[in-house]
């Protein structure tokens, strides 16, 4: 049995150690078309700068591709499929065939269609690749700019901050974070970034990068307004880099779609990661989660199904653990719902910078938001995934001290002594 | 494998076994006065005593079968043993980023800020082999460490 994965970050990863759960012995080939043995993406802004160094950059340890008995080749694009002939062609135009394909080819970034793009100065924050040209030119006073103000974006101010850059953050939304807050969490977040000297347009956009002589000079806002700028960041998001499974039989929506297998619309070809759309057991639909932990759950699922073995992922849903500088924050599903079947508590104190957001439907948490409390945040997103009814014990959910004591003895019993009371070994 | 299991009905919450792990853990494992004097930090336990009339309970990490912790790190640095079965974290690659906290359903584990941020868990006493510290001093035998089965 031939496995090829294309791809080499958390889905891959993931599948390479699914499949040798199941098949010790098969040959495996994966392909990258970054360079490197597999890093840890998120670790990108904490490289910039200076936190984590380049031999800590990597997630997995140097000899896991000996040791798993994979073929990494790396640096090496695979440009099409040829799902017929059941190979893959690579950029230099060699095929290689397959018995079995794990499509993990991650997310690219979205690149507005804006003039100025292609200045020297502009990057996006993606790859290591992106992160390693600014960190060399990067100089301290470097006026830089951040569209986009998710995730990554912040991610990126906060490390630009950090190597001594004078950051400003233009964001169409808004508020900052408007995938993972409301706008009261991120009016207090917003107010801590500004704090650290982080400068933010709201509802606002680059309309042009300006430049002289090839580099950039500065940005035309939407409004009009004109700042000068040494760097352009462009975070405004990611989208599933799909682009092999394009013309082939493969059925696409925003990215591949899987079945609760990972398999894809084609039997023997499986996606995982930020490329695929699986499904989210909040949104009750199909969608790309495009984060670390359902990367890998998904690869090792992909993993473990087309090495034979038999392991279904009912579905995800987004969650998040982030901080900048001191304050953390950790949120998941639904955290601003729309409709009167949600139930909403809340717990706030601007002074201190706490917030609790927990939404409940159907008697079940769907989602929450704790900024600056996260400790034990985990017992919330796991009531989340087993779909268990907390109503016996709602009104205790927002406690501080909230735990396992306030669930029912039954049920506490039965997570507490998994494996020891009689029957229920694990 | 073994792992440790509270006694709830047993439990008076004295909190010993959270003071035993945490000087367990301590710069100086062996000296309960030193850890908590010398130290620059206060020694942090792995361990965490939940209480709530009538009851109470001491909680670890459960070294969970399919270990949400280790699948959702986003460096690698949370891994389990394949042989042993003991989830650990190597604390020279955590950058505390609190992804493990997120997902680990038992609220198991500890920020620990005393130095660069790093996830802090039950390790099973594994640098100490034999039975964990905290079952080793729990006063009321509320804590056992086994892998068969309970009648109740
Ligand atoms: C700055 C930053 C911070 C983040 N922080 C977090 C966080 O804190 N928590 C979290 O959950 N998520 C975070 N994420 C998101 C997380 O990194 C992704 O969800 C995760 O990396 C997805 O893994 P993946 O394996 O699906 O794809 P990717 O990591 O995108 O990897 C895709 C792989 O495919 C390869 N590839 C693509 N096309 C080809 C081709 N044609 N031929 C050969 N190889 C190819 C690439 O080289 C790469 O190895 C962050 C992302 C960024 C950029
Ligand atoms: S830290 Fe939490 S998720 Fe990880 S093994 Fe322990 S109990 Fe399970
Ligand atoms: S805090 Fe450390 S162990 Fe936990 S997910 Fe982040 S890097 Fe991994």
């Amino acid at each position: 049995m031939h496995y090829v994965i294309v791809g080499n970050s958390a889905a891959a990863i993931g599948a390479v150690e699914g499949i040798r759960s199941v098949d010790p012995n098969g040959r495996i080939t994966l392909f990258s078309d970054e360079p490197y043995h597999t890093y840890s993406r998120p670790l990108i802004s904490y490289y910039l700068f200076g936190k984590v160094t380049e031999d800590k950059m990597y997630y997995r340890p140097l000899d896991f591709y000996e040791r798993q008995g994979v073929e990494a080749r790396l640096g090496t694009k695979v440009s099409s499929l040829m799902l017929g002939e059941k190979m893959v062609v690579l950029e230099s135009g060699e095929s290689v065939s397959y018995d079995r394909l794990i499509l993990a080819t991650g997310g690219k970034p979205i690149l507005p269609p804006m003039p100025g793009r292609e200045l020297e100065g502009v990057s996006s924050f993606l790859k290591w690749e992106d992160v390693r040209g600014l960190e060399k030119t990067l100089f301290p006073g470097a006026r830089t700019v951040v569209i986009g103000a998710g995730l990554i974006g912040l991610k990126a101010a906060e490390a630009l901050v950090k190597r001594g850059a004078q950051v400003t953050v233009v964001e169409l939304a808004n508020r900052v974070l408007s995938a993972i807050l409301d706008e009261s969490a991120a009016a207090m977040v917003q107010e801590s970034l500004e704090e650290h000297g982080v400068r933010f347009f709201l509802e606002n956009t680059v309309s042009e990068i300006l430049g002289t002589e090839g580099k950039v000079s500065g940005v035309r806002l939407q409004d009009g307004t004109v700042r000068e700028c040494d760097r352009v960041v462009i975070a405004i998001g990611v989208s599933p880099n799909a682009d092999l499974a394009r013309n082939t039989e493969l059925t696409l929506n925003r990215g591949v779609l899987v079945d609760e297998f990972m398999q894809t619309s084609v039997a023997g070809i499986y996606a995982a990661g930020d490329v695929a759309e699986g499904y989210d057991i909040l949104y009750r639909q199909k969608r790309v989660l495009p984060i670390l932990p359902n990367a890998y759950k998904q690869g090792f699922t992909a993993g473990v199904n087309v090495a034979g073995g038999s392991q279904s992922y009912r579905g995800g849903f987004a969650m998040n653990s982030i901080g900048f500088f001191d304050l953390p924050m950790i949120t998941a599903g639904i955290v601003k719902p729309e409709g009167d079947e949600f139930t909403v508590m809340l717990a706030a104190d601007k002074a201190r910078r706490l917030y609790k957001k927990i939404v409940l439907r159907e008697g079940k948490i769907v989602g929450f938001i704790a900024l600056n409390q996260i400790d034990r945040a985990g017992i919330l997103t796991g009531l989340m995934d087993k779909e268990v009814d907390v109503t016996p014990f709602q009104d205790d959910l927002l406690r501080e001290d909230f735990g396992y004591v306030y669930f029912p003895k039954e049920y506490r019993q039965q997570q507490l002594l998994k494996g020891v009371l009689e029957g229920e070994r694990s | 494998m073994k792992r440790v299991y509270a006694r709830e009905e047993i439990c008076g919450g004295c909190k010993l076994c959270e003071v035993h792990c945490a000087v367990a853990h301590s710069q100086y494992p062996n000296d309960i006065i030193k850890a908590f004097l010398k130290q620059k930090t206060k020694p942090i336990a792995r361990i965490l005593v939940e209480e709530g009339r009538p009851i109470s309970f001491a909680l670890q990490c459960r070294h969970c079968e399919d270990a949400p912790c280790t699948k959702a790190c986003i460096t690698g640095a949370m891994q389990k043993d394949p042989v042993t079965g003991i989830v650990a974290n190597d604390e020279t690659r955590c950058v505390g980023c609190w992804t493990c906290i997120l997902v680990c359903p038992f609220g198991a584990i500890k920020r620990d800020e005393s130095g660069h941020k790093v996830a802090s868990k039950c390790d099973l006493c594994a640098t100490v082999g034999g039975t964990p510290v905290c079952v080793q001093n729990c006063p009321n035998d509320a804590l056992v460490f086994t892998d068969e089965l309970w009648r109740r």
